[in-house]
């Protein structure tokens, strides 16, 4: 006798992960191959600033919103804040997430108790929708959204809803849960390289980049 | 059966007093999630219900599921259950052997065709039925056999009930569960490697007073694996509080924190073992510092190793991840290349154009 919840939950902790994966980074480094090899034109002209210095120090100082900009789009900033630490804290402070790393890498580090972690996954979820929300409301953010937006959208929420009802037992079988909260995991390792997704990435080298172009000009970035 | 003795009967031979009758009926009617209002109706059928004949049918299977039953805290009030029923075949048990037993059997079936209950352990193998004989029969026709005369079957164990041990891959003798074979009679499983023994008593006690209990999709009855042993664990504060032991003898393992990290799978297993606990309710697998193994669970030893947690890949995942980075970066080196070379021809077969050239062109 078969447990159809028990061979999807196995499916997806064996094979599907292993084709995430897979796709996962093997896409990933294929599209930072591409662009780091196609590489940018040499600027002949002799900097007038520091352009390297000014690209670090753009990686981190685009992680701080330019003054009086939270207050002209609060839910993009703030929601999109709250959305990344609630993502985070839940994917990389819950122990059975921790448990995955250690047995990958052999490294550990502590994890967070429940109230921290559900806290957390709630408040993302939340800011996941409005952010939502402002894309299907405000006229100019409407028009500048694709269907891709909102499949990552989706797609990131999905990890913290699932798990969050998964830990909970709020509904449904306990192992199709888990089941259906690794596929979740799953489908989001999938579209991660091909879609804006890959932002998680190449965050670091656009800002670089941009802040190369104010150093040369001399200007701070 | 006429003549076969009742309980009440049974119970003053043993030296069992009423009261402590009761209280195992009221004790086995909380188990069973009944309103305590209907113990002294589980009393009353217990009692008067004539001993029906019970034939035990061992498949492939490791008699520790007849040990388990067998040495549970006896003498005691659970084995009178089964004194409560007239166990008339079971090979591990019956002094008779070999040609005797099976006309014991036999017997028993005639006797009570379509009366009897049916009680098997083990699995069954389909790939050649040869693989596993009683008495030059093999299993899977003593099984087709003996079942069609059963009112109903009780599969006790993993084996039995969900193909077991022997059903894990790769399955060399074609093990299946009773349920794969026989489709027209009621199966009641009670899957656990092996079950808890008041668990097997508690479902044939139900069946004399009720029936067949409430069944769930794996054809268990509810109200022993209503619930996972994670939602009953004694230790879930430690994995609500994120506390774990991360060794079998570290500081967490002392200090009796949560066995997630060690591989316990009481998350995704149902069974009553965190409530009901073993010998005699003394302890249970998890209280004596080993995590859940999920033995109630169909293709449990297939769940990608018990000392694995629940949240680690089951595969050998870093192989992909491998092939993935030496992939990726032959792909990607291949596309950026073609890329590139794409570039330089397109700046080969840029025309530089000046004003005098637009000026003929137009
Ligand atoms: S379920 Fe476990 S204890 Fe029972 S017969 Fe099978 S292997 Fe043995
Ligand atoms: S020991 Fe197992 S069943 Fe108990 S809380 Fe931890 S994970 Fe859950």
């Amino acid at each position: 006798m078969n447990s159809p919840a028990f061979d999807l939950l196995m499916w997806a902790r064996g094979p599907a992960f292993d084709i995430a994966l897979t796709i996962f980074i093997g896409g990933i480094i294929i599209r930072v191959l591409e662009i780091v090899i196609l590489g940018r034109k040499k600027d002949m002209a002799a900097p007038k600033g520091n352009p390297v210095a000014q690209g670090f120090k753009t990686i981190f100082s685009r992680s701080i919103p330019r003054e009086g900009l939270v207050k002209f789009a609060p839910i993009t900033y703030l929601g999109g804040y709250i959305f990344h630490l609630g993502f985070f804290v839940a994917f990389l402070f819950f122990a059975p997430h921790i448990a995955l790393f250690t047995d990958a890498f052999g490294i550990k580090w502590p994890d967070a108790g429940r109230v921290i972690i559900e806290s957390a996954t709630a408040l993302a979820v939340i800011a996941l929708l409005a952010l939502i929300y402002s894309r299907m409301t405000d006229p100019v953010r409407k028009a500048l959204t694709t269907f891709d937006d909102y499949l990552v959208l989706i797609l990131s929420g999905l990890p913290l809803i699932t798990g969050y009802v998964a830990v909970n037992k709020l509904f449904g079988d306990g192992q199709m849960m888990i089941a259906i909260h690794i596929l979740s995991v799953e489908a989001l390792m999938i579209a991660f390289p091909f879609t804006k997704l890959m932002h998680a990435v190449t965050f670091v080298m656009s800002r670089y980049y941009n802040g190369t172009i104010q150093g040369r000009k001399g200007a701070e970035s | 059966m006429a003549n076969t003795p009742m309980l009440a009967e049974m119970m003053k031979t043993h030296g069992i007093s009423r009261r402590a009758f009761m209280k195992y009926c009221a004790s086995l009617t909380s188990l069973m999630a009944l309103s305590p209002a209907l113990a002294p109706r589980v009393a009353e059928a217990l009692e008067n219900a004539p001993r029906p004949s019970v034939i035990w049918l061992s498949f492939q299977e490791c008699t520790g599921c007849t040990e388990a039953i067998t040495r549970s805290h006896a003498p005691t009030i659970e084995d009178l259950i089964f004194n409560a029923v007239s166990l008339d075949y079971h090979h591990t048990l019956q002094a008779a052997s070999g040609h005797a037993a099976e006309e014991a059997r036999e017997h028993a079936m005639k006797q009570h065709y379509g009366k009897y209950i049916l009680i098997v352990d083990g699995s069954i193998p389909i790939k050649d039925p040869g693989y596993s004989c009683i008495a030059g029969i093999s299993n899977l026709d003593m099984l087709k056999e003996t079942a069609a005369g059963a009112a109903a079957i009780v599969s006790v164990g993993t084996c039995a009930a969900y193909g077991g041990v022997g059903h894990a891959d790769p399955n060399p003798t074609g093990a299946v569960a009773v349920s794969e074979i026989i489709k027209d009679k009621p199966i009641i499983n009670v899957p656990g490697c092996p079950p808890i023994p008041v668990v097997m008593t508690g479902v044939l006690a139900h069946f004399l007073s009720f029936g067949i209990p409430e069944l769930d999709e794996l054809g268990r009855p509810k109200a022993f694996y209503g619930n996972s042993i994670h939602d009953r664990c004694y230790r879930r504060p430690f994995y609500d509080k994120g506390q774990f032991a991360e060794g079998f003898d570290d500081e967490g393992a002392r200090e009796g924190w949560c066995l997630y990290k060690l591989g316990c799978k009481g998350p995704t297993t149902k069974s009553a073992c965190a409530t009901v606990k073993w010998n005699n309710g003394v302890s249970f697998p998890i209280e004596a510092g080993h995590p859940c193994l999920g033995c109630t669970e169909p293709d449990f030893w297939d769940n990608g190793g018990f000392y694995k947690p629940l949240s680690v890949p089951a595969g050998d995942y870093r192989d992909a991840g491998l092939a993935a980075v030496a992939g990726g970066a032959a792909l990607g080196a291949a596309s950026a290349l073609l890329a590139k070379a794409g570039k330089t021809k397109a700046a080969q077969a840029h025309e530089t154009v000046d004003a005098h050239d637009l000026e003929k062109s137009s």
